[in-house]
């Protein structure tokens, strides 16, 4: 396929935006903006202890308040069902992972701050806000477990009483490597260590959580507005296992959503509840979250404590490679929260490197914090984190060049097939570090590193591969793993007489860009301009399944049933085209929006058959039916394995500690590139959310369970004077090999590979300086360089 | 937010009568007081706003200093440039539109332990008028939220010395940009002075030890090797007392090179 988009604006094309046009003129529509005539308004009562036993709950007074509806308490809830996992982790030996209830409403205990125990539905925010504050809670405070490995400590308080212990599960992977593993490490050469920590982040989601339930007496419909990356999956959560409603009795809309980063995967309690809520008052129920209460409803994302090891032979070879993290759950189990640091995370170890023995020891422990889950990346990066930190250590006490160390390991034949259970289909390593170090000028480091010098600053050069598993997923293969959904996407495309498309998918977009990248992708199949293509997306009752946007999997997933689908109906057109032409189908051809007769001029126009196929007048109605629609399901044979280089110089004042990034580079593999500009935009927020983890973000809980970093005040966003320009290149390209469009997914590449990039450049200034320092944990603060320079 | 009445008066004399009513609060930009509703932790019965007063706005210069009405907005100092620190402090204070609302009598009111304007009050030796007195700066601060305000009392104008020279250095607190350490060192008539910002338990201070050295020798190398001692520093997620203590040695030579 071309490359330079076409004068259709296809593949290749950088397209602007055509959402922007409504998300920057203040059109768009989302879950906030809609109110339903009658709505009532729902504030939940939380926790504001971490850990507590619930002795009463009156709502005597409270419900005498003005505008009061009605009231709910954990015991209208029970008998129905708690909110599912959707993934059971087996332990290492062979049993399933402990899984605690999870209600929609606290029974019993309250587990973290910002656990619900009531909602108070009024007819106006205040009132519902003003009656919640006059509900009276008599709580028998518990003592809270914050500290992962203090919470396995024999005799720690449980999160939950009915578990054995506050252990959900101790994952070995794999672990018949174990033995070969420790052999490999007792006649290593050299073995470098590593313990950090990849602080707990909270989403922040430009756009808060939303949701709005609404019933309908007389056909007995329920709809829920909701801000989520896949509703579909919401609607089966939900429906299936909550609720009890059968999913053609419900329906869940995301309109326009306001990013997303992966906390907005997740089937919530709020959801839930005002789906019921409005059946049980009979009017439509709307909640929409404070910033506030996002930071203790939100699911938080990372939060992991590890030791890394790798053993390297006399030569520099990577021999093996050990990790044991503690992987914090928080309270309950979120939706995919097991997923993350076990088939996420381990089956990455690997990384690009050739290492040939890797085990990966995960024990995941629940604490009375707020849940966490899947945040760009979701296990990913803290799998290259810890990764590309240990070798770059490992350069350093071995005193070579962490480059040329990386490139000695590179894995350099594909397919590959890791120790850790994936096989990578493409890449190329070295010619992704080619690109990164034409990019970078590292022969003039030294001299720049001399003129910070001058200015009293230490400068760093920091530089790491990353290597992804996107296009989740085959469904078999995760089924096997413990996922308990498929992981494939649909897509129906319909074309109408006139021969506009639209093209209904499972993929949601919250950010993305599907409205223009989805288009252009018909415009280059068909040869019409991408103007002609719609796409219609989060709304069940729409599109026909979908699984969602999550893993960098809307192009590779759902762009490939989009393909299927479009197939279909181009192959149903040529039927029709061969009718029309008089000709055999087998010399039909399609190009520039025109079915031709191979060698003729007989030719007749892409609108013409689409007409045709709606007003069947000249039409084989004998051999097929009228009309052109089709739609297609696509399951992946593999994970797709995005790759790249990145690069980063740093100042660091050693006055003050304070880093200034100066320079980023980023050098990716992407495969096929649908629309350059927007990867572009992808990695740019990639690379912005990595500056963020790497040097100012930190959710932190005071050994009671209060957040200390529950608002912007203490929880440090960056912001565009944090971040340099950035230089991206996306040059180097091997195409998947096993979907339609050889794609392999962008979304969360920068957030993946930028801090370690980031950490290591640090430390490689602070050495410079003549600190003895192989890690700063982030955020790399100014007050932690600071502290690790006294020593 | 709690449900209050709301009035607008035109004139000092009118605020403070209706500040005479039980539960009554004073209102400027609001950059605290309206967050602080917004959570619920305040509330009060009456919000008497000060910026429809006439008086209380707008800046005089004269021959020697410069003096702000308490409802006059950080951007209008800033953009003022008769005391050069002192508009460089005020565009230094949150962002556009933080500096469009917040007001310098209600950040003093406030007096919170890591504001800028505080700094600057103390620094350049300001005089703070209410409607009652003239308070000097230096028996103004209190200690942590707390001034030598009475109840009812407002802030209608604070009058700025011109110093021979002076700079005011912020290190900046990651997530609030408030001042995680912020040095307001003045070289007047009078004497050196350096007020500190956002380090101490006890709010702004002015660092003795650091205005007696430079007495002697206004330099920077004056104050080698010096920092303020850790104890009675505040420490929290971002900074330890150590940590600010540290600071504040650093701010002070940068802001004694700057002048």
């Amino acid at each position: 396929m071309p490359k330079d988009g076409g004068p259709n604006g296809g593949i290749g094309a950088s397209t602007t935006r055509r959402e922007d046009v409504r998300f920057l003129s203040g059109t768009g529509n989302y879950t906030d903006d809609i109110n339903i005539r009658g709505q009532a308004y729902v504030h939940f009562l939380r926790s504001d202890v971490a850990h507590g036993r619930l002795n009463k709950v009156d709502t005597s007074e409270a419900a005498k308040m003005p505008g009061v509806v009605r009231i709910f308490t954990g015991a209208d809830f029970e008998g129905i069902g708690g909110l599912p996992c959707g993934w059971c982790v087996t332990d290492k030996h062979g049993q399933p992972m402990q899984e605690p209830a999870h209600p929609v409403l606290a029974q019993g205990k309250v587990r973290h701050v910002g656990d619900p125990i009531a909602a108070v539905v009024a007819e106006t925010p205040e009132q519902a806000r003003d009656a919640a504050e006059m509900i009276e809670l008599d709580i028998e405070e518990l003592p809270a477990v914050i500290d992962m490995k203090a919470a396995l400590e024999d005799g720690a308080p449980k999160v939950h009483d009915d578990l054995t212990s506050n252990l959900c599960y101790d994952w070995g992977f794999v672990e018949e490597n174990k033995d070969a593993v420790a052999k490999a490490f007792d006649e290593a050469a050299h073995v470098t260590t590593l313990e950090l920590r990849n602080q707990r982040l909270v989403a922040n989601p430009m756009e808060p959580r939303v949701a709005i339930g609404d019933f309908n007496r007389a056909t007995g419909d329920h709809t829920l507005y909701t801000t989520s990356q896949n509703p579909h999956v919401i609607r089966l959560l939900m429906g299936a296992f909550v609720l009890g409603i059968p999913e053609h009795k419900l329906r869940v809309v995301a309109p326009d959503v306001g990013g997303g980063f992966g906390t907005k995967i997740f089937h919530y309690a709020e959801e839930a509840f005002c789906t019921f809520a409005a059946k049980a008052v009979n009017r439509p129920v709307k909640w929409t979250s404070s910033r506030s209460e996002a930071f203790i409803s939100d699911a938080h994302g990372r939060d992991h404590v590890t030791t890394i090891q790798l053993a390297l032979d006399k030569d520099n070879n990577f021999t093996a490679l050990r990790t044991d993290t503690h992987a914090n759950m928080g309270a309950y189990l979120s939706t995919f929260a097991p997923s993350v640091p076990t088939w996420l995370h381990g089956t990455l170890m690997a990384g690009n490197y050739k290492t040939p023995l890797i085990y990966v020891n995960v024990k995941a422990v629940f604490t009375n914090t707020v849940p966490v889950d899947a945040y760009r990346g979701a296990g990913r990066p803290e799998a290259t984190f810890q990764l590309e930190r240990v070798i770059d250590k490992a350069a350093r006490e071995l005193g070579v060049d962490p480059v040329e160390l990386r490139r000695q390991n590179f894995i350099t034949e594909f397919p590959y097939a890791t120790p850790v259970a994936v096989e990578y289909d493409t890449g190329d390593y070295h010619g992704t570090m080619d690109v990164l170090e034409s990019m970078i000028d590292r022969a003039g480091f030294d001299a720049r590193r001399k003129e910070s010098e001058a200015r009293g600053k230490l400068r760093g050069l920091g530089v790491n591969c990353y290597i992804e598993a996107c296009g989740i997923a085959p469904s078999n293969l995760v089924g096997q793993l413990g996922a308990r959904a498929g992981l494939y996407e649909s897509a129906t495309v319909r074309v109408n007489a006139t021969g506009g498309i639209v093209v209904m998918t499972g993929s949601h977009s919250h950010g993305q860009g599907h409205e223009t990248t989805f288009p252009q992708v018909i415009a280059e199949m068909i040869g019409i301009d991408a103007s002609m293509v719609e796409i219609e997306h989060g709304d069940t009752d729409k599109a026909p399944m979908g699984m969602g946007t999550y893993g960098s999997r809307s192009i590779a997933v759902g762009g490939s049933a989009m393909v299927r689908a479009a197939e279909k109906v181009i192959n149903k057109a040529k039927k029709i085209a061969a009718h029309l032409l008089e000709a055999s189908e087998a010399d039909i051809e399609l190009a520039d929006g025109q079915f031709s007769v191979a060698g003729t001029d007989k030719a007749v126009a892409w609108g013409d058959v689409c007409l045709a196929a709606y007003v069947p007048h000249n039409y084989p109605l004998e051999e097929i039916e009228p009309g052109l629609e089709e739609t297609a399901f696509y399951d992946p044979a593999n994970f797709t394995y995005p790759s790249g280089a990145y690069a980063c110089e740093v100042e660091v004042d050693p006055d003050t500690g304070k880093v200034e990034i100066l320079s980023f580079a980023a050098a990716d593999d992407f495969g096929n590139i649908i629309n350059p500009m927007i990867v572009d935009g992808q990695v740019h927020g990639g690379i912005g959310q990595g500056i963020g983890q790497a040097l100012l973000e930190s959710c932190v809980y005071d050994e009671d369970g209060q957040l200390l970093s529950a608002s912007y005040m203490d929880y440090a966003m960056p912001r565009a004077s944090d971040v340099p320009f950035y230089a991206v290149d996306h040059s180097s390209q091997t195409p998947c090999t096993h979907n339609p469009l050889g794609v392999k997914g962008c979304g969360e590449a920068g957030a993946i590979g930028s801090p370690p990039a980031i950490v290591n450049a640090v430390v490689d200034a602070l050495r410079s300086g003549g600190h003895d320092i192989y890690h700063v944990d982030m955020p790399v603060s100014p007050s932690r360089v600071w502290a690790a320079m006294q020593g | 937010m709690y449900e209050f009445e709301f009035v607008r008066p035109g004139s000092v004399a009118e605020a403070i009568k209706a500040l005479g009513e039980d539960e009554a609060q004073p209102l400027s930009g609001g950059q605290t007081l309206i967050p602080t509703l917004k959570q619920r932790l305040a509330m009060p019965s009456k919000l008497v706003s000060l910026t429809g007063i006439a008086e209380m706005q707008g800046i005089t210069a004269s021959g020697d200093g410069v003096s702000v009405g308490g409802a006059t907005c950080h951007a209008d100092v800033a953009a003022d440039g008769t005391i050069p620190a002192l508009s460089a402090l005020a565009g230094g204070i949150g962002d556009p539109a933080v500096r469009n609302r917040g007001t310098i009598g209600g950040s003093l009111a406030n007096n919170d332990p890591a504001a800028c304007y505080p700094a600057a009050a103390l620094g350049l030796g300001a005089t703070i008028k209410t409607n009652k007195r003239e308070i000097a700066a230096d028996d103004y601060f209190v200690g942590l939220f707390e001034t030598a305000l009475d109840e009812g009392e407002i802030v209608t104008a604070v009058t700025f010395p011109k110093p021979e020279a002076a700079n005011y250095q912020k290190f900046e607190q990651p997530a609030s940009r408030f001042a995680l350490v912020g040095v307001f060192v003045a070289k007047t008539g009078g004497g050196v002075r350096v007020a500190v910002t956002g380090a101490s338990e006890g709010g702004v201070f002015r660092w003795s030890a650091a205005e007696e050295a430079l007495a002697k020798d206004f330099s920077a190398s004056a104050l080698d090797g010096m920092a303020p001692d850790a104890d009675g520093m505040m420490s929290d997620l971002h900074g330890t007392a150590a940590y600010r203590a540290h600071l504040v040695g650093v701010l002070t030579r940068r802001a004694v090179a700057a002048c």
